[in-house]
């Protein structure tokens, strides 16, 4: 098989996986609905298969009590990835994530270590409502001793998923439903850009557009319209919460002396209002006017496709918001009409028909 | 039910001393103001932790709660460690970041105390899941209290254990006392070890304050659990005699019914071993002896821990990660 291939962001988490289980054969895999079926939207196809019932697993419907197990697990010595299929069900799990595996390297003084992945999907759409669309990162990142990532492209999600279960560290990865359908080249040999901090996808000088997860995609939509009008934006995908990579944001604004934060997370204690924070703190000379955060309201998300239409803010939103910015309101109408999705916006390509 | 030889009764009595000697000076020193955090003593309950861990070697490996002190010295764990860790310097088996409630020996297989109850539990379990996978033939134990069973989180152990039939062996010391609330608060009247049963593991209850006792029902259910019959669950009954968290008595508080604390100090674990001791010959001369020789001990620990360092501050933010 080739280094370099196409692959889905869920196919290349799966790939991820797959090379990962042959790399350490301590690692485990874990989770509600991990080798059934569905193989959790198809991210653990095979794996069992190929690795057996014992490192590849179903579990109880216990997410605390599993969470705990796989921390004494990754302490004497194994690589669990548990896998929970909406990050709202991590919250049975809170104690044990907060209390035991963020802290116990640091309250045991570095003597023990926790190498545990725990990956949770956010998400949207098709009526899946205030409990199973959720999105709660930023309170994790939080906790110190938690690293938080969440890339957006395919190949950002092969190697931060190799580099999460290779970390000596607890680490939650945060995938978006949304990405799991959309393909990009997956180069094995290398990662395009590292795999910390951010990174930028697209080079621009008339605004910086820093955004998180699947936003990302709907900055890059936006960014190709407003290229058309003359304005050119540099769109930084941040891909982890933790480090917050303000320096590449502060570099990027240095050219472009503008920015929007596009974050898809309520606006309340968002890592984007964090992000805003420290890069002014940091040299507030660098704006030349004031920076916007575009984010979820701050209410739960409706299951009703008529309300969740409206809750999540779009690529229409983030040109409005840049034209806005730049006092380029004369252009909004348009800009706007032709970024307007002709789907649903509780349905991610026209080929998805639910159920989840 | 086999019952332990003179000989081993004799280590069994000595290490309970031990453990009640540096609970009672760490008590008499805390007054100094020098050992400051919540420190959880267990004066009355000490032939639960000495009887289990008679049974275990260094590479079984022994989880605990916040109070934990009995546990980890039973296990071997560094007294110097210990006292070190109260006082806050950086010679503390932890560094002095966890004080009294977060204890560790990883030379003697004591992994870790922490004070989330049943924080630990699950951590237990799924290191014996691990040393299942890996075959190493060790056993895990994990200690919790009455209290504990009430968190969901011990179900969720207790069904994963017995689902995957792990090497654990947990033990619940069951004083019927949450802080100050009594068990009849809590829980009904009916006793915690049947659940476990109904759980799926092998399940008894026997005194906790009786060493004999507890020496055998553990070394039939470690015994148990190294020939692979899957995790065992204890329910051993004993009683705390000093306040929850501090070194002072609190019976004049009153959540104790009258009588009930000079009740179970008639039944003190180390006042019933001598008894049994003395009737296997031992004298009062080899009990003067041992005290003399735990007494030297504890002066010492003491000194080398006071000698000990203040941490670095910029430690302080050392070990996030690894």
């Amino acid at each position: 098989m080739s280094d370099v291939m196409t692959l889905s962001y869920g196919a290349a988490i799966r790939e991820a996986l797959d090379d990962a289980l042959a790399r350490h054969p301590d690692m485990l895999v874990i989770g509600e609905g991990v080798p059934d079926p569905k193989t959790i939207f198809s991210t653990t196809q095979g794996l069992r298969e190929t690795y057996g019932a014992g490192r590849v697993q179903d579990m109880p419907l216990a997410e605390n009590g599993m969470t705990g197990i796989c921390i004494g697990a990754a302490l004497a010595g194994m690589r669990p990835v548990l896998v929970h299929q909406r990050i709202d069900f991590a919250l049975l799990a809170m104690d044990q994530m907060v209390n035991n595996a963020a802290k116990w390297c640091y309250m045991f003084n570095g003597q023990q270590k926790v190498p545990l992945v725990v990956r949770v999907i956010i998400g949207r759409g098709w009526g899946q409502g205030p409990q199973h669309s959720q999105s709660l990162q930023a309170m994790f990142a939080q906790v110190p001793g938690l690293k938080v990532v969440m890339p957006t492209t395919a190949g950002d999600a092969y190697h931060f998923m190799l580099n999460a279960i290779a970390d000596d560290n607890p680490v939650l990865f945060v995938e978006h439903r949304w990405l799991h359908h959309i393909t990009g080249e997956v180069d094995k040999r290398q990662p395009a850009a590292g795999v910390t901090g951010a990174a930028r996808l697209r080079q621009g000088n008339a605004i910086t557009i820093a955004a998180f997860s699947h936003i990302t995609i709907e900055a890059l939509k936006a960014a190709t319209v407003l290229a058309e009008h003359g304005i050119e934006a540099d769109v930084v995908d941040m891909r982890c919460l933790t480090p917050l990579d303000v320096e590449t944001v502060a570099n990027s604004v240095a050219q472009t002396g503008h920015l929007l934060v596009a974050d898809c997370a309520p606006e309340m204690a968002s890592i984007g209002h964090l992000l805003i924070s420290r890069l002014y703190q940091r040299q507030p000379t660098l704006l030349k006017q004031a920076p916007r955060l575009v984010a979820y309201p701050n209410h739960p998300v409706p299951t009703s496709h008529f309300l969740a239409n409206d809750y999540y803010p779009g690529a229409e939103h983030l040109a409005a918001a840049i034209l806005e910015i730049l006092d380029r309101r004369p252009l909004i109408t348009s800009v706007c009409r032709s970024l307007q999705s002709t789907l649903a916006r509780d349905q991610p390509d026209r080929y998805f028909v639910g159920p989840f | 039910m086999s019952l332990p030889t003179t000989a081993e009764l004799t280590g069994l009595y000595h290490r309970m001393l031990r453990i009640r000697r540096i609970e009672e000076a760490i008590a008499t020193r805390y007054a100094e103001q020098q050992m400051r955090c919540p420190t959880h003593l267990c004066i009355g309950e000490e032939a639960i932790a000495v009887g289990i861990c008679a049974h275990l070697t260094v590479a079984d490996k022994v989880f605990s709660n916040h109070r934990g002190h009995g546990h980890y010295l039973a296990k071997g764990g560094s007294l110097v460690g210990l006292l070190a860790e109260l006082y806050g310097f950086a010679e503390g088996c932890c560094g002095g970041r966890g004080g009294s409630m977060h204890l560790s020996d990883l030379n003697a297989g004591f992994v870790a105390s922490t004070p989330i109850v049943g924080g630990t539990v699950p951590v237990a379990a799924g290191y014996a899941w691990a040393e299942q996978i890996k075959g190493s033939g060790n056993v895990v134990v994990v200690f919790f209290g009455d209290g504990c069973f009430e968190e969901g989180v011990v179900h969720e152990t207790l069904n994963f254990a017995a689902l995957k039939k792990l090497p654990l062996v947990m033990v619940c010391e069951n004083n019927q006392y949450s802080v100050m609330t009594p068990l009849n608060e809590r829980q009904p009247a009916r006793d915690i070890y049947p659940i476990a049963a109904a759980h799926g593991l092998n399940a008894t209850s026997g005194d906790g304050n009786r060493v004999e006792q507890v020496h055998a029902l553990a070394q039939a259910a470690i015994a148990a659990v190294r020939a692979g019959a899957g995790p065992q669950f204890l329910e051993l009954h004993t009683h705390r005699w000093p306040e929850h968290c501090g070194p002072n008595e609190d019976d004049d508080l009153g959540y104790r019914p009258p009588g009930e604390l000079a009740t179970w100090k008639l039944r003190c674990p180390l006042r019933h071993t001598e008894h049994m001791l003395r009737l296997c010959g031992v004298t009062d001369g080899d009990l003067q002896v041992m005290e003399q020789q735990i007494g030297v001990e504890i002066d010492q620990a003491f000194a080398i821990a006071l000698s000990g360092r203040r941490p670095d501050v910029i430690s302080m933010t050392h070990h996030i990660h690894v």
